[in-house]
């Protein structure tokens, strides 16, 4: 099977600022990856990368061998949490259906093949009883839910997600990971997921991407997640602590909060 | 004052033909006022279309100041006012400070343009407050291309303009221009405006760019009712606004803005009796 991305010497840079310098990796499909990293280091704007929307400093990043370019629809993406405008007309299932052609001009009118193709993405998240209600009276976890089937309906090869646990309970964080994994998982489509916290995602992650002051890690778990590897990262001490399965750092976020959270 | 100043019906029946431009017009207006207003309402521009308006109000005095045509003048005061807003105003912060530095900049220019304009008063007033026959024949051919023009690409953006207005990234993502779809929306506005001020004037525009959509939006939530019922309020204001202000003699405008707001009133009353039904439940 063909890579999914490679990213080749990318950097990222604003000024005299190194957001991220010489990002070299590759994506291979079905691959779950972890994004992690403090704010400011750079994550959502490694993902508008791959969306062409952010240009690169230097080098190039490769979607399907061919270099990115905007509007692409076998990449999914779930931008960060944000409550939508509840005025909005718009059923669970009009929502739904943008995902599949809503970048095509005309009016949205639906014929039976679209409405078999939104009502299978809505069952694959567990959301086809939501169908047709209003958007506005969705929860925090439903709206998580439209978001993901929204995504996954053109059947994406890569599926970028930003932070999809954000402002979400510890219930439905492990619900919207497992959903977004095993959904990718059974269309052979790779994710890169960036999230805060690894927990709620270590049974599905392959490898880690590691951002913090303008350098990187990447690897399995087990290799990025440790005190030497994060204290080298960071140039700092950096605890990582392993307890019941969870995964603890310490002394990172405290040192790379505030400086910068506009790029977030 | 006497009542029957206001309502009037006698000569009823000879009065209709006179207003026929009006009322043709009035149909326009409110499919074009009725569908724009919705996505007027979802994209938070309600102030904007006041702004236009009042631009629109300046470019139709001036040109009727040096003799030209007041509909290409309002037409030309929109646009500027509409791409003005679209680059500028690309945030609602900023939306809303460059609309209230436009407004009264527009409506001074356009009273001074009219205290300069040697003809009837019935002519100026009209611009502002809309008139009952202002409409002749070239005028609602105007008002004819301008519409078809607004319609035809409301239904070629549409989807697209959906999207965005649901979720600029996602919509970004997928290959949207959201910010190209953003200016060329604002200019259809401008043009919708730019009709609408011909005849219900600078000052009411929002009746019928705005109330007949917050109306539809207290009522439905679904894509395909919203602005089925947004014209259809818009035209019951616009028609029944038309044949009532026929009786007296008087600017139109009351009677579309009554009418309007009247129907506004009843949709929140609908609106909130279901809530608590709802939760009663």
């Amino acid at each position: 099977m063909n890579v999914i991305l490679q990213v080749n010497n990318a950097s990222l840079q604003f000024d005299e600022r190194v957001i991220w310098q010489n990002l070299n990796f590759e994506v291979q499909p079905g691959e779950f990856i972890a994004l992690i990293g403090a704010n400011g280091s750079g994550k959502s704007m490694f993902l508008k990368s791959v969306l062409a929307q952010q240009k690169l400093t230097s080098g190039s990043i490769n979607f399907l061998g061919s270099k990115v370019r905007r509007g692409s629809t076998d990449i999914g993406y779930i931008p960060q949490h944000r409550s939508l405008d509840a005025q909005l007309p718009l059923t669970v299932f009009d929502a739904v259906r943008l995902g599949l052609d809503g970048h095509k001009l005309g009016l949205p009118l639906t014929g039976a093949k679209t409405k078999a193709l939104v009502t299978e993405a809505l069952i694959q998240v567990e959301a086809d009883q939501l169908a047709q209600k209003p958007l506005g009276e969705l929860s925090g976890g439903e709206m998580q839910r439209v978001r993901v089937a929204q995504a996954l309906i053109s059947k994406p090869k890569l599926i970028l997600a930003d932070e999809p646990l954000s402002a979400l309970d510890l219930n439905h964080q492990h619900v919207v990971s497992e959903l977004i994994a095993n959904q990718a998982k059974k269309q052979g489509a790779a994710v890169i997921f960036v999230t805060h916290d690894l927990n709620p995602v270590s049974d599905y992650v392959d490898r880690v991407l590691y951002l913090a002051k303008g350098r990187y890690s990447i690897g399995t778990t087990q290799e990025v997640m440790q005190s030497d590897v994060l204290s080298d990262l960071y140039g700092t001490e950096i605890d990582v602590v392993r307890s019941q399965g969870r995964i603890v750092v310490l002394g990172a976020h405290d040192h790379d909060h505030h400086d910068d959270e506009e790029w977030v | 004052m006497d009542f029957s100043d206001v309502f009037n019906f006698s000569d009823y029946d000879r009065l209709i033909p006179l207003v026929a431009n009006s009322l043709w017009a009035g149909v326009l207006l409110a499919l074009v006022g009725g569908l724009i207003g919705v996505f007027v309402m979802n994209r938070e521009l309600s102030f904007a279309v006041h702004g236009i308006s009042e631009l629109s109000f300046a470019g139709a005095a001036i040109f009727l100041l040096f003799g030209l045509d007041v509909v290409l003048g309002s037409v030309v005061g929109s646009l500027t006012a509409a791409l003005i807003i679209a680059v500028l105003g690309d945030r609602s912060k900023d939306r809303n400070s460059i609309v209230a530095v436009l407004m009264p900049f527009g409506l001074g220019i356009g009273i001074l343009a009219l205290a300069l304009y040697p003809g009837r008063a019935a002519n100026k007033f009209g611009l502002l407050t809309g008139q009952i026959v202002a409409v002749d024949d070239p005028k609602l051919a105007s008002l004819a291309v301008i519409s078809a023009i607004v319609l035809v690409s409301m239904v070629v953006i549409w989807r697209p303009l959906l999207f965005a207005t649901l979720d600029s990234e996602v919509a970004a993502a997928r290959g949207v221009n959201t910010r190209v779809l953003g200016i060329v929306f604002v200019m259809l506005l401008g043009l919708a405006v730019a009709a609408a001020v011909q005849v219900v004037g600078a000052l009411l525009v929002l009746a019928l760019l705005v109330t007949p959509a917050a109306s539809a939006l207290r009522l439905s939530k679904s894509q395909l009712w919203v602005p089925v019922l947004s014209v259809a309020f818009a035209f019951v204001a616009m028609i029944g606004g038309i044949l009532l202000a026929l009786g007296g003699g008087l600017p139109i405008s009351p009677y579309v803005t009554t009418i309007s707001f009247l129907i506004y009133l009843t949709a929140r009353g609908i609106s909130f009796v279901r809530g608590k039904l709802e939760v009663s439940k």
